[in-house]
């Protein structure tokens, strides 16, 4: 039998994306709305998230998906705020897929939350391109990491919505210019939003509930 | 890691493209790799070997076409190839700069019996 040739033309995470579509419409029947928080480890994704449970329960039906290579230390911190969270662990992998989040989305009931917070797996790498179907993309870059990252793994920063400055609190100690900074993410990014917090101090994090706030607002306790 | 689900998703698009038009193997893929993916080639062949076992895709081949990353600066408007560990302008030094090539990450065909 000889051979031809078959063209494709098609995305390799074309499958991927497919999948993010079908659940941003899940999301969107059910009026909830869904932010993927992604950073280097040890950035302060548990802490920002953590933090605005506390300021948006009263205001929101939260629940957290939590991606980890292992174990579920992050996970136990949200449950033991009786915020429902469910435990996705990669064993190895590097970033949270669709897949893996519809799976995650199937442990939820979807009736009884509005708004629901990816903590995904600390990489600034390949995270960025493997859409989950949230409605907005948060990456956190913390003050130790240095204000050279952007430039670094420039994707991670064309892809967010958001970018938080966290650990403002240690600011003295490095060489990070917060000044400048939102320079260099408009640069990379016009549309991102830049906020610096400390999830430590709560400094700064009132833009940030805000901005979260006036992007769901449709799907607050209230509003439903 | 990155690799392995990269080469999944992979093998799972050139499966079922082969399928769709009854082919009987898979000889060889021609795949489209943008150099801000950072995918690298021998993992995925590493990668592809494995998980290609027992499919009609065994054995084939994966050539690999680079496209460079590609930078515009927003202030001189010129566009430019991305150099490791450097993002400025080569005309005016700046840093506002948007990346208009290298996310590419497709099959372009393959060669199927």
């Amino acid at each position: 039998m000889g051979t031809r040739i078959l063209t494709v033309k098609e995305n390799i995470l074309a499958a991927n994306t497919k999948e993010a579509g079908i659940i941003r419409e899940l999301l969107n029947r059910h009026n909830i709305g869904m932010i993927n928080i992604m950073s280097s480890p040890g950035s302060g994704k548990t802490s920002v998230i953590l933090q605005t449970i506390h300021r948006l329960r009263d205001r929101y039906r939260i629940a957290v998906i939590e991606g980890d290579i292992a174990s579920s230390m992050d996970t136990d911190k949200i449950t033991r705020l009786n915020i429902p969270a469910v435990q996705i662990n990669t064993s190895g992998g590097c970033h949270l897929d669709a897949r893996m989040t519809r799976k995650a989305l199937d442990a939820l009931d979807l009736d009884r939350i509005n708004l629901i917070f990816i903590e995904n797996v600390g990489n600034l790498v390949c995270t960025a391109d493997f859409d989950l179907g949230a409605h907005k993309k948060v990456v956190i870059l913390s003050i130790p990491e240095g204000d050279d990252k952007p430039h670094k793994y420039p994707v991670m920063f064309v892809e967010a919505d958001v970018v938080l400055v966290n650990k403002t609190d240690v600011l003295p100690h490095f060489d990070f210019k917060l000044e400048e900074f939102p320079a260099i993410i408009s640069g990379l990014n016009p549309s991102a939003r830049v906020f610096p917090v400390s999830a430590k101090t709560q400094d700064g994090l009132n833009r940030w509930i805000s901005w979260i706030e006036e992007t769901f607002s449709g799907t607050s306790c209230e509003d439903s | 890691m990155h690799e392995q689900s990269i080469v999944e998703s992979l093998l799972n698009l050139a499966l079922e493209n082969a399928r769709k038009s009854n082919a009987r193997k898979i000889v060889s893929i021609n795949l489209v790799v943008g150099d801000y993916t950072g995918i690298v080639d021998d993992a995925v062949n590493f990668y592809f070997g494995f998980l290609s076992q027992d499919t009609i895709a065994a054995g084939a081949n994966i050539n690999f076409t680079h496209v460079p990353g590609q930078l515009r600066c927003r202030d001189c408007d010129i566009l430019f190839p991305m150099q490791k560990q450097i993002f400025r302008c080569p005309k005016c030094s700046g840093s506002r700069l948007e990346i208009v090539g290298g996310r590419e990450l497709y099959i372009e065909n393959m060669v199927v019996e």
